[in-house]
């Protein structure tokens, strides 16, 4: 488990540092900055997932407060708007498949959060 | 004109269900039943959910009237002791001689005490009857250690009683595992194994020699290899016929007991018959209640001369959850058929054990042994009542889900395929129900029955019901969602009776999956209820619905509002002044609400600590305007100084806001006080509106304004202060119970069978027996009431939350505001353009 982390992440070049692994409780998500944009990061029982934290639907920059969960085996983030579902690991929209956010990867390393520059 | 006359012995399960099937024809008796219990026939099979609230009503089997509705005369307490076959005559306890021209025995079976000196001491009973179960419960009061005689199906289901009473609780069973009958050994072994870790001792392989005097506990039961001390012993060791009558007046009866009885149910005595567990057909008694129902079906469509096809035996399958774990037994569990095939898969880790006893020659299913997981049942029955071809791998039909398990489906089921049992009701039947306007589970079981006496066809019944209505294209499942197979009252009272504090717990036990936006509120929601923790506790912290999720609520541009209470509307100039005063600090845009207090809008998340701060110095706590919970109590001026009004509106209505602050509920919660009928609060719109009279209060219920008004109903009348509040309290806790998500009280009331009356009947008479525990668990909440406000801005872990970026501390830039009216509002998204480029 730990060499599949380590050979994937050396494929990327540059990891930035976010946070601890336990500033995010367990089961919640949180915004981030990463060169003036805004991630919502996400710690789930599958570890952790990164998102733009912009509600497209709303245009407001909430995605990290949305209630995470799994639907028909999809790990997803509602949107605490107008409770749209967004899948951690892609960034589609359930609901309207054409509607996507962007997806970051995400890497835990020494017990920090790391997120890959650029879009995935 | 002279009716015949026929009399009925016995009014239990049998003999009432005979009665009921009698009537819906066209009969012609004159009838007269005799019953020795103190009360008409109740529900045996649901017996044990005496000890967890349910009431002598609740299990009854009788329809309000019913005797009297069909000319019925019920001997109440009254044994039949004698028939005398010569003059045609019943003779009863009370010295009645009653005629009859044709005479039915249901008379059932009574437990097995086995013979073992002691057995008759103080403290030793058996599990029958509603009057064993007062005697149950009264001893357990007084008794530390439960002893339950006989590890069978009966016995365990005492076990569980005994346990759920407090007892420390043992099952000392004679053979060498549990459940001889229904299981295999090795499917005991893991039955035990379960139990044992759940807290129950069980003790196999242990004859009682005698039963003494004990040392530290009332008795001592003595074994060759052993003693156990105990206060409280229950025989479960069997049932016997009650066939007594039949043996005294020289009706066949056999070696080991039971009435003989032929396929049409008639005895050595073409004049008597009988049905139920004390009749013997083909050398059997059946010890359930479906083959009784069954044998009540064809009595009576002899008696009514219409063509009967006969009782031609029944099906003894089973599937319950014994102390928690579930167990199944089908057909030929035991593989006696010559050269049977078996097939088993094991997961001793998770305590899981399942056999298959299959045909010769492979092709059908003879039997089934399910320990610790049943989810297969229902399709396995199907395989071996209707005789279908088993998949030619056998095996995968018991294999953990996923794995390409091959689905029985009930569309593949015939037509003819019984899938209730207990009451006889065909897949084809229920399809018709359906057509006919049946398309909910409730509508089905009333309408078919099926369902309706042990359940345990519930699930197959609900999968014809969905597969049917998927055919005509409606879509209805009252499951939560897809992680949680169960209703939402049905959550709540998982989560009461398992004591269970966190959403993990109750996914782990009862559900699947990650959980969702639906089912983590949700149960949020029932654990606050409940218990009343903090809500952004850790561990409920991800479960709250958006706005509880910040205790604020949500607006469109993704800053948040600021509601402090203002109990009864009523505000003193000092602390408007604060308000403004805050509201003037983080420039927030501020509104008078519908609500009788003042919202403040417009607060970046990172602010809202901030601001909770400076409110709570000066005593103000949250107004829950985000919660599912009690949001206002609307009040008007009242007696103190309106020229009309009776009584003191709004010290009225500050109590009842101070007392119900706070709780959670499966929808918000509005009431109000007027105090007099002009009614200026408009209370009749609230779900508890209280409207003062000149000698009390008049309280309405169920109302709602939104999107479909509907008015609340009167209630009660002229209340004192406190009836007032213990109604409301009851009210409350009873709606939390029952109700759905996200149903107000005025849904829910219109929803509810029996309405006002019933309502009524619940919470002023106590019909259910559950006043006081409504009002305890009420107390509790109000109890443990504490500013969830107050609590955060005192909490850094809680508070490490509100932030708009975990690894910044800048302001969320697309939240961007424009003056109007001398106030902030948020910019249109063509102001944003423009702010934004002037800004760099
Ligand atoms: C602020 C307020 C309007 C106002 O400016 O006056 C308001 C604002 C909202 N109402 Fe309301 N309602 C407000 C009084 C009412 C009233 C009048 C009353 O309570 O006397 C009603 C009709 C009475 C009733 O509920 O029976 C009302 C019927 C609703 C409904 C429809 C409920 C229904 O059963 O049909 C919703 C939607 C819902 O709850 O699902 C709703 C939902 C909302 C929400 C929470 C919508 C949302 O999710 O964002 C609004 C957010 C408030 C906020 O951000 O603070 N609001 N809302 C009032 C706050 C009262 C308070 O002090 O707490
Ligand atoms: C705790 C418990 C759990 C059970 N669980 C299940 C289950 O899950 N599934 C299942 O299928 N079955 C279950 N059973 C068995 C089921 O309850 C019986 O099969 C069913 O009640 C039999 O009905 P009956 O009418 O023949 O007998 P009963 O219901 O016992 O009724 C007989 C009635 O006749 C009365 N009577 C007897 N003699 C006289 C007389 N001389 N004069 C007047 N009245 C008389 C008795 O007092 C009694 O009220 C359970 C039983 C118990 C006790
Ligand atoms: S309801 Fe009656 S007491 Fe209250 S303000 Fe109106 S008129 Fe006065
Ligand atoms: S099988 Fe018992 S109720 Fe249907």
């Amino acid at each position: 488990m730990i060499m599949a982390v380590e050979s994937q992440t050396s494929v990327f070049a540059d990891w930035h540092d976010i946070c601890g692994s336990e500033d995010i409780t367990l089961g919640t998500g949180m915004a981030a900055r990463l060169f003036g944009r805004q991630l919502a990061i996400f710690h789930t029982k599958e570890g952790y997932f990164a998102l733009g934290n912009c509600d497209p639907f709303s245009g407001a920059n909430v995605l990290a407060r949305g209630i995470v969960g799994d639907l028909a085996g999809k790990l997803v983030v509602a949107s605490p708007v107008y409770k749209q579902h967004f899948c951690l690991r892609t960034g589609i929209c359930l609901e309207d498949m054409t509607v996507t956010v962007p997806v970051w990867r995400v890497v835990l390393r020494n017990g920090r959060v790391l997120v890959s520059e650029g879009e995935r | 004109m002279n009716k015949p006359k026929l009399v009925v012995i016995g009014n239990g399960m049998v003999g009432q269900r005979f009665l009921e099937e009698l009537v819906s024809r066209e009969h012609g008796y004159d009838i007269t039943v005799f019953c020795e219990e103190s009360r008409p026939a109740y529900d045996r099979v649901q017996l044990s959910s005496y000890f967890s609230g349910s009431t002598a009503e609740d299990l009854s089997l009788v329809q309000d009237g019913f005797f009297a509705e069909h000319g019925i005369k019920l001997m109440l307490n009254d044994e039949a002791v004698a028939i005398d076959r010569e003059a045609h005559q019943v003779i009863s306890h009370s010295g009645q001689r009653v005629d009859y021209d044709r005479l039915v025995l249901a008379t059932g079976s009574y437990p097995f005490v086995p013979p073992i000196p002691g057995n008759d001491r103080p403290g030793c009973h058996v599990y029958r009857t509603i009057d064993d179960l007062d005697a149950i419960q009264a001893s357990a009061r007084v008794s530390q250690v439960g002893v339950v005689i006989g590890g069978g199906l009966l016995g365990l289901e005492a076990a569980k009683a005994l346990k759920d009473l407090g007892l420390e609780t043992h099952v000392i069973e004679f053979a060498p595992q549990l459940m001889a009958v229904q299981l295999d050994t090795v499917g005991g072994n893991v039955l035990r194994r379960k139990i044992d870790t759940l807290g129950v001792r069980v003790h196999t392989g242990k004859a009682t020699q005698r039963i003494e005097e004990g040392r530290n506990q009332l008795h001592r039961l003595v074994f060759a290899d052993g003693e156990l001390e105990a206060d409280l012993i229950l025989f479960s060791a069997g049932i016997r016929p009650r066939d007594q009558l039949a043996r005294d007046c020289g009706l066949a009866v056999g070696e080991r007991g039971g009435v003989v009885i032929d396929n049409y149910c008639t005895t050595s005595d073409p004049m008597i018959s009988a049905i139920g567990e004390v009749a013997l057909w083909d050398g059997r008694i059946y010890g359930l209640v479906a083959p009784g129902y069954d044998m009540a079906r064809q009595l009576a469509t002899v008696l009514c001369d219409e063509v009967c096809n006969g009782f031609c035996g029944a099906d003894m399958s089973t599937k319950l959850k014994l102390l928690g774990v579930e167990v199944g037994s089908i057909g030929d569990a035991h593989a006696r058929t010559e050269g049977a095939l078996t097939c088993q898969f094991e997961d001793s880790i998770s305590g899981v054990y399942k056999r298959l006893v299959i045909s010769p020659d492979g092709q059908k299913l003879l039997g089934a042994v399910l320990v610790g997981d049943t989810s297969d049942y229902g399709s396995l029955l199907q395989y071996s009542l209707n005789d279908m071809t088993l998949p030619s791998s056998p095996m995968s039909l018991i294999l953990p889900a996923g794995d390409g398990k091959p689905a029985l489906g009930v569309d593949a089921l015939p037509d003819t395929a019984q899938i209730c049992s207990c009451n006889n009701v065909s897949k084809g039947g229920l399809c018709a129900a359906i057509s006919q306007g049946c398309n909910t589970m409730a509508a089905l079981k009333a309408d078919t029955r099926a369902s309706a006496t042990c359940g345990g066809c519930a699930a197959l019944v609900k999968q014809v019901l969905d597969a049917e209505l998927k055919r005509q294209g409606v879509a209805v499942n009252n499951h939560l969602c897809e992680h949680f197979p169960y209703s939402r009252q049905e959550m709540y009272h998982l989560v009461r009776v398992n004591n269970i504090r966190s959403f993990d717990e109750l996914l782990e036990r009862f559900g699947q999956g990650h959980g969702c936006d639906i089912c983590k509120p949700a149960s949020a929601s029932i654990l606050a209820s409940c218990w009343n923790d903090y809500v952004l506790d850790e561990r409920h912290v991800g479960l709250q619905d958006t706005n509880d999720n910040f205790l604020a609520n949500l607006q469109k541009d993704g800053s948040y509002s600021v509601v402090p209470r203002v109990p009864g509307g009523e505000i003193t100039p000092e602390k408007l002044i604060v308000i403004g005063e805050v509201a003037q600090r983080y420039d927030l845009y501020t509104k008078i609400t519908g609500g009788q207090r003042i919202d403040l809008f417009g607060a970046r998340v990172e602010q809202l600590p901030l601001i909770w701060r400076d409110l709570i110095n000066a005593g103000f706590e949250s107004g829950h305007a985000y919660g599912k919970s009690l949001r206002t109590v609307k009040s008007c001026v009242g007696s103190t100084w309106c020229r009309y009004g009776v009584q003191d509106s709004v010290a009225m209505a500050i109590l009842v806001e101070e007392r119900y602050r706070g709780l959670r509920s499966p929808h918000k919660l509005k009431m109000a006080v007027s105090g007099c009928t002009r009614e200026c609060a408009e209370a009749q719109s609230k779900d508890v509106g209280v409207i003062a009279t000149e000698k009390g209060w008049n309280l309405y219920l169920c109302g709602n304004g939104g999107m479909k008004p509907r008015h609340a109903e009167l209630f009660a009348s002229d209340l004192d202060d406190d009836t007032l509040i213990r109604y409301i309290d009851r009210f409350l806790m009873f709606y939390i119970r029952t109700a759905d998500r996200l149903q107000r009280t005025s849904v829910w009331r219109d929803n509810l069978e029996g309405g006002l009356a019933y309502l009524q009947d619940v919470i002023i008479n106590d019909s259910l027996g559950l006043a006081a525990e409504l009002e305890v668990q009420m107390q509790a909440v109000i109890d443990t009431y504490e500013c969830e406000w107050k609590r955060t801005v005192e909490d850094p872990q809680a508070l490490r939350r509100f932030r708009s970026f975990i690894n910044d501390d800048s302001a969320d830039e697309a939240i961007v505001y424009v003056r109007e009216r001398g106030q902030k509002r948020p910019a249109r998204a063509e102001e944003k353009l423009i702010t934004l480029e002037s800004a760099s």
